[in-house]
């Protein structure tokens, strides 16, 4: 079949790094060509290249063979390239509508645009509500947003970068079975993925590359997950198995009866949450986005004295009415899900971003001056510790690629002791290298007596990790179910709320 | 108090407010594309002044209104490169435009100072302030336009990735902020004195600033908004008059005391100005390399 782009020696390279090396491959017509690759091999700048989005230093796009000078979006768009973004680029403060009258090409009206949009989502099964301001969307509903968005300017090339990375199973297989069915009305779809049983379920060819160079592009059909991981990594990628043949016994963390009764409309009210930890324990609470994660975790900081009502108790002592400093001060440890801005402050260097999170304890303070000599040491052994690739801990938090910046912040919080864990997402839309070693450094963590919390939308790593998993739905939170009694049909009757 | 009385006041009220409905919805349409444009003051100051000189050196209307805002394009697109290309901190940049301003117009009108003029008719420039803020409420909820602006204001990355024209976008919204503040000036210089003083618009252009904050960025509020304060500014002189035993500063300081008064107020609710305010405002936008 017809080639639809064509790379030709794409290079570009930022200070210090070389993002794309002499890439050159092709991508059939009518398609769905997969992008696979650790994190910073490349494949967000090799699309955001295509996008118009960064400029190459050298190199040729040929798009139906003829050359294609693409410096800016409009002008990919015009080419009909469209892209879905990672983080996604919606305008929040906006309704849906609007949204998709600033993605099209042409002016058009607003009932123009309820008719061709209701058209794209009757044909393809997305369920949109146009008057809706993006803020009151769950994740997966502005992922369709974005992609109707896109499909409204009738577009011959869609990248999409990272799709599933925040969806449900069933949000994936439904936009699997879209995705396919756009190719066979001639679409051509790009999909950077990192995960491997998508890229084999779902594309035609994939392109793997490593630091920047092609490995190879090949057809996805005779390949397996073990294969392509090998081909993606240039190692094998050992699973993390939790034992889960474990008696517990000692209580550590409670939550009882746990509600919230809040006005704005913006927010989920929490519902009588119970929850028992015991020492040692890895908890799961899996469900899909926009269901209470936010609030029970925004309690669990208590960053904004969040008003609710019920009790949470750590090792017999009621901290409702704790601060997040206090709260740290007692061993318990936080990562956030938002790494650039809540967990870290993408402008500040690596050791003052440690300091942030460590102004409770007083090693790392001279009287009212900061103690740099402790810092930077703590920020080295975080490095090494957790195999953090960086230069030296004066980088900015900004300038480390997701999956390093999460090491990182993860194992500042648990090189500070801690007896009490609670992440969310803890690999959300990071690399496969990055996230194997982030679950196997929790499990090794649990094994020690650490009780660790996980808030994930994703069910597989909650699945390897967890030795209990309960489903947020609404604000109530299901019975706890383990581990080794959990079958997939029965957990995704609990994701959509079918639980007493 | 008599009909005549209160059509007096109400008449005085609507002089004296519209500068600040000029200057106002043109900050707001700036800030609504995610730039804070401090320069006001100056800028009117600049179109005052222009203005005036123009017309006691022609004696025409027409030139004197043209070069007036010509004034404001030169200014604001100065503002608009230094904040937009160099990517200078717009705190700092419309600060120094306002200093500027007002030394410049206070140089360049020392030898005109006092000189009479015929004024122009206010009610011109009434109405038409009226079917400004219109026309400004109409473009941005209604028109794609007034969304892209809309959307340059709420978010710069995605509204570039989107393939929109950010510097473009914001060039023409600094502009037009910039052109509607000399037009402030202008009708003060021109309509309202009619004369030509040394920092004659006396802090309306930071009243006109905090009114877009105080009407929340929407454009009728911010009608509603100046005439307020316009109000309060006219009451004082009638207090006054009236025999009301207080010093007079204390009634010169009101319209400032409100602002200060509202301001407060109005940022107590975080969840409010968090909603309304243009997420991108006062940030730079740099373009991916």
């Amino acid at each position: 079949m017809q080639s639809i782009v064509e790379f030709k020696n794409i290079f570009k390279s930022y200070p210090g790094v070389i993002a794309n090396d002499d890439v050159s491959f092709d991508i059939k017509k009518q398609s769905i060509h997969a992008i696979l690759g650790e994190n910073g091999a490349g494949k967000s700048t090799l699309v955001k290249i295509l996008y118009g989005h960064v400029k190459p230093d050298s190199g040729e796009i040929l798009i139906n063979s003829d050359l294609a000078i693409i410096n800016s979006p409009s002008t990919a768009k015009n080419l009909g390239i469209n892209m879905v973004f990672q983080h996604f680029s919606l305008f929040e403060s906006l309704t849906v509508a609007e949204n998709l009258i600033l993605g099209m090409n042409e002016n058009i009206s607003l009932t123009k645009l309820k008719d061709k949009s209701k058209t794209i989502c009757d044909k393809y099964g997305f369920n949109l509500n146009l008057n809706s301001p993006i803020s009151s969307l769950s994740v997966g509903q502005r992922q369709s947003v974005e992609i109707v968005r896109s499909l409204l300017n009738n577009p011959k090339i869609l990248i999409m970068d990272e799709p599933t990375s925040v969806l449900t199973p069933d949000e994936i297989r439904k936009l699997f079975k879209i995705l396919k069915n756009l190719v066979n009305d001639g679409l051509t779809v790009i999909f950077i993925s990192h995960k491997l049983e998508e890229i084999i379920n779902l594309s035609d060819y994939v392109t793997i590359m490593r630091n920047g160079k092609v490995v190879s592009t090949i057809s996805t059909q005779n390949e397996d997950s073990e294969t392509l991981g090998y081909k993606m990594l240039g190692y094998k990628v050992s699973k993390a198995k939790q034992v889960s043949d474990i008696n517990f016994s000692q209580e550590i963390f409670n939550i009882k009866n746990l509600s919230t009764h809040s006005k704005d409309p913006f927010t989920i009210n929490l519902n009588k949450i119970d929850l028992n930890l015991k020492k040692g324990q890895i908890f799961g609470i899996a469900g899909v986005a926009g269901n209470g994660q936010k609030e029970l975790m925004e309690i669990l900081l208590n960053e904004n004295d969040y008003e609710f009502s019920g009790d949470i108790i750590f090792k017999d002592l009621k901290i409702n009415a704790l601060s997040t400093f206090q709260r740290k001060s007692l061993s318990i440890s936080y990562v956030t899900e938002e790494r650039l801005g809540h967990s870290a402050i993408p402008e500040m260097s690596l050791s003052e971003n440690i300091f942030l999170s460590m102004n409770h304890k007083s090693e790392f303070k001279k009287g009212d001056f900061i103690n740099f000599e402790k810092i930077n040491s703590y920020a080295s052994d975080v490095i090494k510790n957790f195999n953090v690739d960086t230069p030296s801990y004066n980088v900015k938090a900004g300038k480390l690629s997701g999956g390093n910046l999460q090491k990182f912040i993860i194992g500042r919080e648990i090189m500070s002791n801690p007896e009490l864990l609670i992440l969310s997402q803890p690999t959300w839309g990071i690399d496969a290298g990055s996230e194997a070693f982030i679950k196997k450094t929790i499990v090794e963590l649990s094994q020690k007596g650490v009780s660790i919390i996980i808030i994930s939308h994703d069910l597989d790593e909650l699945l390897e990790v967890c030795h209990q998993i309960s489903v947020l739905y609404e604000g109530s939170l299901s019975n706890p179910l383990n581990v080794e009694d959990i079958n997939i049909t029965k957990l995704g009757k609990y994701m959509g709320g079918l639980f007493d | 108090m008599s009909i005549e009385l209160i059509i007096g006041i109400l008449n005085v009220i609507l002089i004296s407010t519209t500068p600040l409905v000029f200057a106002g919805i043109g900050e707001l349409v700036t800030e609504k594309s995610g730039v804070l444009n401090l320069g006001l003051e100056g800028l009117m100051l600049v179109g005052a002044v222009t203005g005036f000189i123009t017309l006691v050196l022609t004696g025409n209307y027409f030139y004197s209104l043209f070069l007036s805002i010509i004034s404001g394009v030169i200014l604001s697109g100065i503002f608009a490169f230094l904040v937009l290309n160099l990517m200078t901190n717009q705190i700092a940049t419309g600060l120094a435009l306002t200093i500027f301003g007002i030394g410049l117009s206070a140089m360049l009108g020392k030898k005109f100072a006092g000189t009479p003029i015929d004024g122009l008719n206010p009610y011109y420039f009434i109405v038409i302030s009226f079917l400004l803020v219109f026309f400004v409420a109409y473009f941005l909820s209604k028109t794609k336009t007034g969304l892209i602006v809309r959307a340059v204001g709420e978010n710069h990355n995605s509204a570039y990735a989107l393939g929109y024209n950010v510097f473009k976008t914001r060039y023409l919204t600094i502009i037009f902020g910039g052109v509607m503040s000399s037009l402030a000036g202008y009708y003060i210089s021109i309509c309202y004195a009619p004369m030509w003083q040394e920092g004659m618009t006396a802090g309306r252009g930071w009243i006109a600033l905090a009114l877009v904050v105080f009407a929340t960025w929407k454009p009728w509020r911010l009608l509603v908004g100046a005439y307020i304060f316009g109000g309060v500014a006219i009451m004082q002189m009638n207090l006054q008059a009236i025999g009301v035993k207080l010093p007079g500063q204390f009634f010169n300081m009101m319209p400032y005391l409100a602002t200060i008064i509202v301001l407060v107020f109005i940022s107590s609710n975080k969840l409010r100005l968090k909603i309304n305010a243009p997420s991108s405002l006062n940030i730079p936008f740099e373009k991916n390399q």
